[in-house]
């Protein structure tokens, strides 16, 4: 059985939707508030959405230096998972653990609505139960989710195959790119595919109330994986 | 000694800065003719001890390389008070 660490930082909201959803794949999920240092030998840690510090400054820029990220930072090196959901995406990326930035969306207004995703990547912690070009559909929920770097990071992205999933171009049926990301980028990961990052939120796409059910996917292939490490 | 900081962070030049835009929509809108290639960006005070204006400034940099800017979407300048 997993065990999954959900880090609240104050202003963390969808850490109850993230611990349900790990809770549905059979992991044994518990919370880690952001001053502790020890993740418990957690196998997976997820930084869960939200408005982390109330995004002052930037989004995650204060969270990124919490006491618990650096145990997150050797928990990622030693090969464990990690998972950054939209405000965790956000600090993963202010922590240099994935490349790239979220800025304010293009069309500056908060963007809450399902998106449709294409599958990019499945070789992956949060991946490996979908094929590679499946279509998920999971909602959004965010001000600050374009996703930027310079042409020579983006180029470098994309030929380690480290784009996770991208925003399905416009289209009939099709709930496309909400916010002007570079390249539709929606989610990245390292080279490695221990660490990930989602803007979208296949927590609120697992349950038969909610509009999809194709977030499940993410948390079955995190059920999936095995530890390539001994629990630190 | 104690020095006065001004930080000026800006987004960086070519990166699509909607705030800009819609402010620049919005003083047209007023009949503010001419009013172009507007940016936002945000500035911050702060006051750093330290032996000298040398040092100062040094340090208010880290602060900006740490934490003050991100250094993939901004560019700052650092100005000290006389």
């Amino acid at each position: 059985m997993q065990r999954v660490a959900v880090v609240r930082f104050p202003g963390s909201n969808r850490d109850l939707d993230a611990v349900l959803a790990a809770e549905r794949v059979g992991s044994e999920a518990y919370y880690v508030w952001h001053r502790e240092t020890d993740l418990q030998q957690a196998d997976v840690v997820i930084l869960p959405g939200g408005f982390s510090y109330g995004d002052y400054l930037r989004s995650g820029a204060i969270a990124r230096f919490s006491p618990v990220m650096g145990a997150i930072q050797r928990h990622a090196a030693d090969g464990g998972a990690v998972i950054g959901i939209c405000n965790g995406f956000q600090i993963l990326c202010e922590a240099g653990l994935l490349p790239g930035a979220l800025v304010r969306n293009a069309r500056l207004s908060f963007v809450a609505k399902p998106v449709d995703l294409r599958i990019e990547r499945t070789s992956t912690v949060f991946t490996n139960a979908f094929s590679k070009g499946a279509k998920v559909r999971v909602p959004v929920a965010h001000g600050d989710g374009r996703f930027v770097a310079d042409a020579a990071t983006l180029d470098r992205i994309e030929a380690e195959d480290c784009v996770l999933v991208r925003y399905l171009p416009a289209g009939t049926g099709i709930e496309p790119n909400p916010n002007g990301s570079d390249r539709d980028i929606g989610g990245v990961c390292n080279p490695a595919g221990n660490v990930v990052g989602l803007m979208p939120h296949p927590e609120n796409a697992v349950d038969a109330l909610q509009d999809s059910q194709t977030g499940r996917g993410f948390f079955d292939s995190m059920a999936a994986w095995q530890p390539l490490v001994a629990r630190g | 000694m104690s020095f006065r900081i001004h930080v000026r962070v800006m987004p960086r030049v070519g990166l699509l800065d909607p705030q800009g835009q819609a402010v620049e929509h919005a003083l047209g809108a007023l009949g503010f003719s001419g009013a172009g290639a507007v940016r936002v960006g945000r500035a911050i005070e702060l006051t750093v001890s330290a032996a000298s204006r040398d040092e100062a400034e040094a340090r208010a940099r880290q602060m900006c390389d740490r934490l003050l800017a991100n250094p993939v979407t901004e560019d700052y300048s650092v100005e000290i008070e006389d």
